[in-house]
């Protein structure tokens, strides 16, 4: 048997060589707990940002536009249950994770606490908020531990598809009435900074928080910062709002000859620090509704193990 | 009855798939297991396609210039043609499982008939439909198994539901002008499928007090209106728009 450096090494050439760690191979023990939160946290997102989506199924606008949102948060949940899985191979039960979420000891984006006011605003999610999203998982697809990776390449082919959705359904808006316009501005103004948020903070200055980026990148769990992947959505972002008429919140945004990029303003990091505590528009109401549906579904969820364990009796008794 | 008319019936189909899509979308983040958000999401996106092309070619056949939209934003309550049984709130998962046995079992003997029927539009819908309905019916019946034989609150909740819901089961055989397929002719293989799940989950078949319509004739529940002023406000608040 192999001992501790051995292990380690072994894990670590692997991870120079930009090779997969697969469930059964040799992990530090801080990498497999780093990874259990990182994935659950993301399948948390992934299910608590059915609901602000899903807040508009009801008054979708067409019939055609009330078949993509369904299509969408149905992915979502599907996306949910990938990252419940991956996490699973990692030796926690989707159970545990929940329970985690339910009693504010895991956490979700913190984007999914600000609310839906208009049809809009489901737009500007599938545009920002999706392109945030894809901007950070991308490189998610590269990742050392290969069930993560894996579900990171089936999950982007379908946020992109979302992303491009929300996009068209803005553009629908921007060429629409004049109220229709307004509203699609009225989205952008109030997802903008909360979507930039979704990167973290910054890499430099007082609000560098928790200090997990180089660690993750050693691991080969991260690959760039969060203001390199930042600066890497404004880059894509810009010229699409562009494209839709709609102006960027920012009166300081504008292109930079010398470094190549567009320099911007900053989000608000105290506001990012106060929601992911807990103190966002929705992050009660968004939490009250999980742990609802979970409380309320518990019957049904033993009626299954019940019905189950009775099945299983009769096979044996029939076997035997 | 008079002979085939397809723009009424195809309406009636067509009201019948997007009034149900609507109430299932209402689980959507609310169900039990995330396994039970994807499949009733699925369930209603293909409810939600059968009422977009019903209500498409009710709308050609009209010749009045009104789409899907037109038709699903534009009536009022009373000139919906759903049946009562697909407007009723979802109650709990019991009773949305106990309505989605009563009225898949339905769709599937009636898309069964109606693709071998006279009408090719009606008929192509229907060939289509009918697999997706199976799975509804398949979905349905193993929820019904496992909530009648389950414990014995998912048995209690599950007698209640199937109470609930079958006083709204009989509409769905009444005569029908010009319907494609005679609704009466259903009835038996419809009995017979839901005896046997009923059966095999120990469920007795409810006998109800009363027996309720007046859907086909645009005469609802009070829950109708509610529900089709929450889908139509935003569409309604931009008259012409384009989404």
């Amino acid at each position: 048997m192999a001992g501790t450096d051995e292990r380690e090494a072994a894990f670590y050439a692997i991870v120079d060589s930009d090779g997969r760690i697969e469930p059964r191979d040799d992990m530090p023990e801080a990498y497999r707990k780093t990874l259990i939160r990182q994935i659950a946290q993301h399948a948390h997102s992934e299910i608590i940002g059915m609901q602000p989506e899903g807040n508009w199924i009801s008054r979708a606008p067409s019939l055609r536009r009330k078949a993509i949102l369904l299509a969408k948060v149905q992915d979502e949940a599907g996306h949910g249950l990938y990252l419940y899985a991956a996490a699973e191979t990692l030796g926690v039960s989707r159970d545990q994770v929940l329970e985690l979420l339910h009693t504010k000891r895991q956490k979700y984006s913190s984007i999914f606490n600000y609310p839906t006011l208009t049809w809009a605003d489901v737009g500007a999610i599938g545009w920002l908020v999706d392109g945030a999203a894809i901007t950070n998982q991308v490189p998610l697809t590269r990742c050392s531990y290969g069930p993560y990776a894996r579900a990171m390449v089936r999950i982007c082919k379908e946020e992109s598809f979302h992303q491009r959705q929300g996009f068209e359904s803005l553009l629908t808006l921007t060429r629409g009435s004049a109220a229709q316009k307004a509203m699609a501005q009225d989205a952008l103004d109030r997802w903008w900074y909360p979507s930039l948020a979704m990167f973290g903070p910054p890499d430099t200055g007082e609000q560098v928080s928790g200090g997990h980026t180089e660690q993750s990148m050693r691991w080969g769990i991260k690959r760039f910062s969060n203001d390199e992947l930042r600066q890497r959505f404004v880059d894509m972002t810009v010229p699409q709002s562009e494209v839709l008429g709609l102006t960027i919140p920012d009166p300081d945004l504008r292109w930079n000859d010398e470094r190549g990029h567009y320099d911007f303003t900053a989000p608000d990091y105290d506001e990012l620090f106060r929601v992911i505590k807990g103190d966002g528009p929705c992050n009660a109401q968004r939490l009250a509704h999980r742990v609802a549906a979970h409380t309320d579904g518990a019957w049904v969820r033993e009626a299954a193990a019940a019905y189950a364990a009775k099945q299983r009796a009769k096979t044996r008794t029939e076997a035997a | 009855m008079t002979g085939l008319q397809p723009q009424p019936y195809a309406l009636a189909l067509g009201d019948d798939a997007l009034v149900l899509a609507q109430r299932l979308g209402e689980w959507v983040a609310r169900a039990p297991e995330l396994e039970e958000d994807v499949a009733l999401a699925n369930i209603a996106l293909d409810l939600l396609g059968q009422a977009r092309t019903l209500l498409t070619y009710a709308g050609e056949l009209e010749g009045a210039g009104r789409d899907e939209d037109a038709l699903a934003y534009w009536r009022d309550d009373r000139d919906f043609r759903n049946v009562l049984l697909v407007e009723l709130p979802g109650g709990d998962f019991a009773q949305t499982m106990a309505r989605q046995l009563v009225f898949a079992a339905y769709q599937y003997e009636l898309y069964d008939r109606l693709r071998a029927g006279a009408d090719e539009t009606l008929a192509a819908v229907a060939g289509k439909a009918v697999k997706e309905v199976h799975y509804h019916r398949d979905h349905a019946t193993q929820w019904v198994l496992r909530l009648g034989d389950g414990t014995d609150e998912s048995r209690r909740r599950m007698v209640a539901a199937l109470d609930a819901v079958w006083p709204y089961a009989d509409e769905l055989f009444e005569p029908f002008d010009g319907a494609g397929v005679d609704p009466a002719g259903l009835r038996e293989p419809w009995t017979a499928y839901v005896g046997s799940v009923l059966a095999e989950a120990g469920l007795a078949v409810p006998e109800p007090d009363g027996r309720r319509s007046g859907g086909r004739r645009g005469l609802h529940t009070e829950h109708l209106g509610y529900l089709l002023a929450e889908m139509q406000h935003l569409h309604r608040s931009h008259p012409g728009a384009t989404w």
